[in-house]
């Protein structure tokens, strides 16, 4: 007996075909080549807003904007503008262009430029750093060099109740907390208010969010804008060791990365797939008030994320691969990125990127930090 | 004298009551329709009639109400866009206050005809007293039975309903105003889907602009032909044009499409020409949003041809030396207008419109704006001039809504056309900031 396979859609992303079910975004269908495939992660549209558990999202960092040279099979016109490709779904016989296209590479660089001419630079002093999706973004897909003479926007820092703290200065507007909130609560206390460059992320007159999963924000949070109270300046990523554990949980799965320092445990989030998405949301409990190693049961190493600083030489010019073009684009345009840099820790790149690139923006903002 | 199709009986007095609308032959579009035609020959003389939409894309109107899905048990909305916010577009308003009864006969029609029973009237927040104006208008249309259950015994309800947005241009996009309908914070949706697929509550939904909604009486009255015999090629019927800026006799006026820019700009009966003593300089045609046109290239279009008020006219070639028709906001400079403080200021209300949604232009618009006011200040340099024009190249067309190529192009145009101006603000730091001081051309550099 035959089985009924549903209609497959058959599409072409960078030269590589891949079969996709319909619905299926171009995200996803390019996530599913490096899936299969792992030498081709570098070909995955960025993702700065879309964040896949979470409904509603995506749409708009315009990270992920791709072309698309052919519609379909039965209509081959190419689609005449970029296209998000976090949301917008294949037809059968689509041909798309991310990598290989320099239309796609010049946006993708205005995006990067875009997201930092208001932002602190100031990932020495951000807790974030080390597993900062705009670092990366930035680092993979951006010039070496701001072409931005103004005065930055700031923002006052605020605390959303007792363990979450927003520094909207950093913050890039892609919402992901407000899904959250909105889809882990049934009152609407977490919004955006004003609009925009003045437009904020709010909880309305500072209202706390109070409910038991409200710590899901930091994790779904992609820079350093929402972050854990209790982790405030405690330590680097980098100087911390994640481990699964999991423990009996009467709110959530109880499923977790602890992140440890020598024998303490500094910082307890929930694991993030590939992609650094949240699958499975962790309650309060868990992520703040659950800070000893009897608490848990130990399940052994995280698995380190592509993302992550942890990962070996993440930051080691040789090694990282970026698509050829992008580099021949950013050689053509812009002065040579400086990659003769010498490694020798993980540490050292991080501090010495710091140095280089945020000097005087980081210089304002530890005095302000002081303050 | 011109054909008048929405402001032939404007000037009567006592227009805006339903006594005195009624007896110059008005909501006989509505006895027509609802007694005598089916929705769907009201469709087919919309589309006949070729009006195009008057908000500012030119979608046409026919084509759009028959994209209009119509799954069953779901209920069909029709919006009407009465936001109208662009800089230089004044003509929703004039035509709302002075005319009230006109719209909601249109809103009935077109209604009819989409197979709606509550439609939206979305009027921009600061016109309170328009939407007293509307309101008592429906109340009158309501209490002779035009409106409300069992219209005119045809068995028909419509519940007709203006709601005041909250005073932000964006909510006139037409996702952001839906977004805004349902109570929401106003951020434009991503498209696909489309309203008509997807729109207010998530049903199949039409939002038309006043204007477009207001031909429709006319239209059943006397046919969609007759409507396409005004105008030239598919720029059918009449459009009205708010002018504003250096000229005579600034204010609101119905044209026939295909009325050329020259006679509109200087005739009597319009614009009556630049003010005295003053010449040409530039026109905005469209509104704030379009690129804005050097004097050689408004009467006249790069080959030679007359430019006619016309969408095909308007736009002829290209962004290289055309324009759009837009929404009809005819902004006219003369030469006391510097275009750089001009662009500036265009640019200072996109920052400040922008829904902040998506980084291009979130981030983009308030850096342009800040670029030109550094220019306009006098400390800018020539670098900065490529910048904006690449600022610009990156927000267009990567944005979710048009908000972000309109924040674009007018800054693009003016630096395609005026350079040499914003050149000499660069060069010449101390005139150029000067009260009152315009570059002159490059005689007036010696
Ligand atoms: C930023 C922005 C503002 C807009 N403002 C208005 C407006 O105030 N009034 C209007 O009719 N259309 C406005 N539009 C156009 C609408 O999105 C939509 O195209 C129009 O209402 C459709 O009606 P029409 O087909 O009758 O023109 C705006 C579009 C954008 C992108
Ligand atoms: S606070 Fe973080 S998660 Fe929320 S919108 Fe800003 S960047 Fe996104
Ligand atoms: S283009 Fe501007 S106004 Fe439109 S959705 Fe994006 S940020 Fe909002
Ligand atoms: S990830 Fe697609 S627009 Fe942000």
């Amino acid at each position: 007996m035959e089985e009924t396979k549903p209609n497959l859609f058959k599409i072409t992303f960078d030269g590589i075909e891949v079969e996709v079910e319909p619905g299926t975004t171009i995200m996803q269908a390019a996530r599913k080549i490096a899936e299969a495939d792992r030498s081709h992660d570098a070909l995955v549209p960025p993702a700065m807003c879309y964040y896949e558990p979470l409904k509603g999202t995506g749409g708009k960092c315009r990270a992920c904007l791709v072309k698309v040279t052919q519609g379909s099979a039965k209509d081959t016109r190419p689609m005449p503008k970029l296209v998000p490709s976090c949301i917008t779904q294949v037809q059968d016989g689509m041909v798309v262009e991310n990598t290989t296209n320099p239309a796609v590479l010049e946006a993708r660089k205005g995006v990067v430029e875009f997201l930092l001419i208001n932002h602190p630079l100031d990932c020495p002093v951000c807790d974030q750093a080390g597993e900062c999706h705009l670092q990366d973004f930035a680092y993979e897909h951006g010039a070496a060099k701001t072409r931005y003479e103004e005065e930055r926007r700031t923002f006052d820092r605020h605390d959303l109740g007792p363990y979450i703290q927003l520094h909207m200065t950093r913050c890039i507007l892609c919402y992901r907390c407000v899904f959250t909130a909105d889809q882990i609560t049934n009152k609407r206390v977490h919004g955006v208010m004003h609009r925009g460059d003045a437009a904020e992320i709010s909880t309305y007159i500072e209202k706390a969010i109070d409910n038991d999963f409200s710590g899901n924000v930091i994790d779904v949070c992609p820079v350093g804008a929402l972050t854990d109270k209790t982790f405030r300046f405690k330590n680097r990523v980098w100087f911390t060791k994640p481990v699964d554990a999991h423990r009996d949980c009467p709110t959530c799965s109880g499923n977790v990365t602890l992140w440890y320092r020598g024998e303490e445990v500094i910082r307890v989030t929930a694991r993030k797939n590939e992609w650094g998405e949240v699958k499975e949301f962790i309650c309060n409990t868990c992520r703040f008030e659950k800070k000893n190693t009897s608490d848990w049961t130990i399940e052994g190493p995280a698995k380190v994320l592509r993302s992550s600083v942890i990962s070996a030489n993440k930051y080691r010019a040789d090694l990282v691969k970026k698509p050829d073009f992008a580099l021949k684009l950013a050689n053509s345009q812009y002065k040579p990125i400086d990659d003769s840099r010498s490694y020798t820790t993980d540490q050292d790149q991080i501090r010495q990127l710091s140095i280089e690139n945020n000097d005087k923006a980081n210089h304002r903002s530890q005095l302000a930090d002081k303050n | 004298m011109a054909k008048k199709i929405l402001t032939e009986y404007i000037n009567v007095p006592g227009i805006d009551t339903f006594e005195v609308y009624r007896k110059h032959g008005g909501y006989t579009a509505v006895e027509k329709a609802l007694k005598t035609m089916t929705p769907e020959e009201v469709v087919e003389e919309a589309k006949k009639s070729g009006v195009r939409g008057r908000g500012g894309a030119g979608f046409p109107m026919g084509m759009k109400w028959s994209f209009l899905a119509k799954p069953e048990g779901v209920p069909r909305y029709l919006v009407c866009n009465a936001d109208e916010s662009e800089p230089g577009t004044f003509k929703d308003h004039h035509l709302m206050k002075e005319l009230p009864h006109l719209l909601i006969e249109g809103m009935i029609v077109s209604s009819f005809a989409l197979g709606a029973h509550k439609s939206f009237i979305y009027v921009r927040g600061e016109l309170m007293y328009v939407i007293r104006i509307l309101e008592k208008a429906i109340e009158e249309a309501k209490e002779k039975g035009f409106l409300g259950k069992n219209i005119l015994g045809t068995g028909y309800d419509l519940e007709l309903v203006v709601q005041p947005g909250g005073g932000a241009y964006i909510c006139g996009e037409e996702t952001a105003l839906l977004e805004s309908l349902e109570g929401k914070r106003g951020n434009p949706r991503n498209k696909p889907p489309f309203p008509a697929i997807k729109g207010l509550y998530q049903s199949p939904t039409v939002v038309n602009n006043v204007e477009s909604i207001s031909n429709m009486p006319w239209i059943i009255n006397n046919g969609g032909d007759a409507y396409a015999a005004i105008g030239v090629g598919r720029s059918t019927g009449t459009k009205l044009i708010s002018a504003s800026g250096h000229i005579r006799k600034p204010g609101v006026y119905e044209i026939e499409l295909g009325v050329s820019v020259d006679e509109f700009l200087n005739s009597d009966e319009y614009c009556g020409g630049v003010r005295d003593g003053h010449y040409l300089k530039a026109l905005v045609a469209g509104g704030s949003s379009v690129p804005i046109l050097p004097a050689h290239l408004i009467t006249k279009t790069a080959n030679g041809e007359d430019r006619l008020m016309t969408y095909e006219s308007l736009s002829d070639g290209g962004f290289a030396t055309g324009s759009m028709l837009g929404s009809g906001g005819f902004i006219v400079f003369d030469e006391t207008a510097c275009i750089v403080r001009n662009t500036w200021n265009f640019s200072r209300f996109y920052h400040h419109e922008s829904c902040g949604q998506c980084s291009p232009c979130r981030e983009g618009t308030g850096w342009m704006e800040k670029v030109l006011h550094r220019l306009e200040h006098g400390h800018g340099s020539m670098h900065d001039i490529d910048l904006l024009v690449d600022i610009s190249k990156k927000i267009e067309g990567n944005t979710i809504c048009p908000l972000g190529d309109a924040a674009a192009w007018p800054v693009a145009s003016a630096i395609r056309h005026f350079r040499e101006e914003f050149e000499w603000h660069v060069t010449h730091p101390h005139e150029a900031t000067q009260p009152g001081a315009v570059y002159m051309g490059s005689a007036a550099l010696v």
